[in-house]
């Protein structure tokens, strides 16, 4: 016992070290576009993790996911950035400083809102079939998209198309992420760069999401989830509140949307429709399924995959994309994989490329 | 111009395509109760396949009246859909069909990526212009105009529709098709085979929505990989609207959303001071579907779905 506790241990201390360590050396090649896209994946795992809770756990299909991670965006967009004071005298009367909200403020905020958006958007829907959940949701992430797109007339809200820029950075303890922090004592120096300094706050809320999904997972309501999972009537029978169970499913899936939405929108430093497509649901949709459906290490594989995939492909597809004048554009070839790997993995492996060891056995009936 | 009455025109004509596809989409759920995503795509497809085989007659058999190639170029697009259809029904959702609701229906709207992705390759991504096979003239009826293509859509949707309900309500396939979205096990045991009528219904649905995909370019003249997603959500809200499973309420609820659409998308800008313009017309379908489901969740004229349980 004492060695697999040690064993474990070890385990753990290596993943931790190589977590902290990954961004130093990333940045150690001399350009931070390396820690970028990690950072982008790392929102895209945080983001999994939450889509998770819904079609993992509660097996009901959301394909607008990425429009609570808009509403967060938006939100912090607009209450930390010049724009409603640039566009609208009476704030700038009352915010003569321009307005700042604090980041961790509008976490709170943005989350309760993307919550009870998906609570009231969910009520009328769930009372009836689950699977119209999956046409809700869709025609819902399209409704935010076209208004963040057109609320630029009459009155200038959303700035439109050309989205909102000059967004705050983090600041953390006094110091603004977007600025690289140097730590040095006497002669020896080390600085950080701000995409490494964002690095780990990102992580540090993809660790937090991972702990709350896997306390989800084992508690009462988790095994709940799953019962309706596999079975509702049977589930119902079993005297669980089927809808309020779904419903909590799906709050608490947009919380995490938005809270992710806040994080995007500081870490790119501006919010822009186009980042809210169809497209990136789906794209969220698979990578939960492709890594194995209500697994915490799977979907994290899965979002690790998916989005490194268009990297490795920007350097893989070149000659393709030639040989073939430019019709497998690494883009449109990375569409092509993640289509596929939705009909092969549910056709193949419904459980996922790394699939829960217990759970999910009628799921691969 | 009478504005009013113009919206009318061009709301029915609209609502009579939305019909085609939602009888796709209500058919294939009332049976196997799944939500095809993919059903937009076979629209698609239709209206891709006949662009290219216009193109291509229109230069080999250059003296053929238009309407000729035009009927032809539906009637293979009606045959490939068809084939496509049955094809992704048979690989795709077959095998998933004792599995739990969520399993085919990401199938589905992977399918739906799928056949986009692989239009988009095979006809590249740019929207091209779809030649009008039909007289342009406009023919003004009372203070309002309607296109030849126009009146063609009403008329070819109504005779489809006509050809529908006899198939569905006097032939035997028809009768299976009823009993087997009634309970596929009792009519199972009757001598049905319910992987036949399921095929055949994958078929039929494909038929209506080549058509459908024929029309929608012919009135808009243009074609694009994209073209089918969003008439086919709004085909199955129209679906929903009308009662899912219900094909009357399909062709109900398809003319009522079209008519809405266009009415919404006419007077929305007047009605809110220019707060609102016309592109905002995507939206109304789904407000209508949210308005359903809250008020009258059983569609218009009542479900009709198979037990599944």
């Amino acid at each position: 016992m004492m060695k697999t506790t040690f064993g474990k241990f070890a385990v753990y201390l290596a993943v931790a070290i190589g977590l902290i360590a990954l961004p130093l050396l990333l940045q150690a090649t001399g350009s931070n576009s390396w820690v970028r896209i990690v950072d982008m994946a790392l929102l895209y795992v945080l983001l999994a993790l939450g889509l998770n809770i819904v079609v993992g756990y509660a097996g009901l299909l959301d394909l607008g996911f990425i429009a609570f991670f808009a509403v967060g965006a938006y939100l912090y967009g607009l209450l930390a950035s010049p724009h409603l004071t640039d566009t609208f005298a009476f704030m700038a009367e009352h915010f003569p400083n321009g307005l700042h909200m604090n980041f961790w403020i509008v976490m709170v905020i943005a989350g309760f809102v993307a919550g009870m958006t998906g609570l009231i958007l969910g009520a009328p829907v769930l009372k009836l079939r689950g699977d119209y959940l999956a046409i809700v949701t869709l025609g819902f992430g399209e409704i935010v998209r076209i208004f963040m797109l057109n609320l630029d007339r009459p009155i200038n809200i959303t700035n439109g198309p050309k989205g909102l820029i000059n967004v705050d950075a983090v600041t953390v303890f006094g110091h603004s992420m977007s600025q690289r922090l140097t730590v040095g004592f006497g002669d020896w120096k080390f600085t950080f760069e701000s995409v490494t300094l964002y690095y780990y706050l990102i992580l540090f809320f993809v660790l937090m999401a991972i702990l709350i999904a896997h306390r989800l997972q084992d508690s009462r309501i988790g095994r709940a989830w799953m019962a309706i999972r596999e079975d509702e009537i049977a589930a119902k029978a079993m005297g669980l509140n089927t809808r309020n169970l779904k419903l909590a499913a799906f709050g608490m899936s947009a919380t995490f949307g938005g809270v992710s939405g806040v994080l995007f929108a500081s870490f790119m430093r501006g919010v822009y429709p186009e980042s809210f497509v169809l497209m990136e649901s789906v794209m969220v949709v698979a990578m939960v399924v492709l890594g194995g459906l209500g697994h915490i290490p799977g979907v994290i594989l899965g979002a690790l995959l998916l989005a490194g995939l268009p990297e490795v492909l920007r350097h893989v597809a070149g000659p393709l994309t030639e040989l073939t004048n430019g019709r497998l554009a690494p883009e449109i070839l990375r569409q092509l994989l993640i289509a596929v790997a939705m009909v092969t993995v549910m056709l193949m492996r419904p459980k996922g490329l790394w699939p829960s060891p217990e759970h999910g056995k009628s799921l691969a009936k | 111009m009478d504005v009013l009455l113009q919206q009318i025109i061009n709301g029915l004509v609209l609502g009579s395509m939305y019909a085609l596809v939602a009888l796709g989409y209500t058919m294939v759920y009332g049976i196997i109760g799944l939500i095809n995503f993919a059903h937009g795509e076979v629209l698609m497809v239709g209206a891709m396949t006949s662009w290219m085989l216009i193109g291509w007659m229109a230069e080999a058999w250059a003296g053929l009246p238009n309407w000729v190639i035009l009927l032809i170029a539906t009637l293979i697009a009606m045959v490939v859909c068809a084939a496509l259809n049955f094809t992704i029904e048979k690989l795709a959702y077959r095998p998933l069909r004792n599995s739990p609701r969520l399993a085919p229906l990401i199938t589905a709207i992977g399918m739906s990526l799928l056949l986009q992705t692989l239009a988009m390759i095979i006809w590249a991504p740019n929207p091209k212009s779809y030649p009008s096979m039909l007289p342009r003239d406009p023919i003004p009826i009372g203070g309002a105009v309607i296109s030849v293509t126009q009146i063609v859509i009403l008329a070819v949707t109504a005779i489809t529709l006509a050809l529908l309900m006899y198939l569905v309500n006097r032939t035997n396939l028809g009768r299976a098709m009823r009993a087997t979205a009634e309970n596929p096990r009792v009519a199972a045991l009757m001598g049905i085979k319910p992987d036949v009528v399921i095929s055949a219904t994958f078929i039929i649905g494909a038929m209506l929505a080549a058509i459908a995909g024929v029309m929608w370019a012919s009135n808009y003249g243009t074609v694009q990989h994209a073209m089918g997603f969003m008439p086919g959500l709004k085909a199955f809200v129209a679906a929903v609207m009308g009662g899912i499973g219900n094909l009357a309420g399909a062709v109900v609820g398809g003319i009522a959303l079209g008519l809405i659409e266009s009415l919404g998308a006419g007077y929305l800008g007047k009605l809110t001071g220019g707060f609102l313009g016309s592109q905002y017309q995507d939206i109304f379908a789904f407000i209508v579907l949210a308005l359903v489901l809250t008020l009258r969740p059983s569609g218009l004229l009542g479900e009709r779905v198979a037990d599944r349980a």
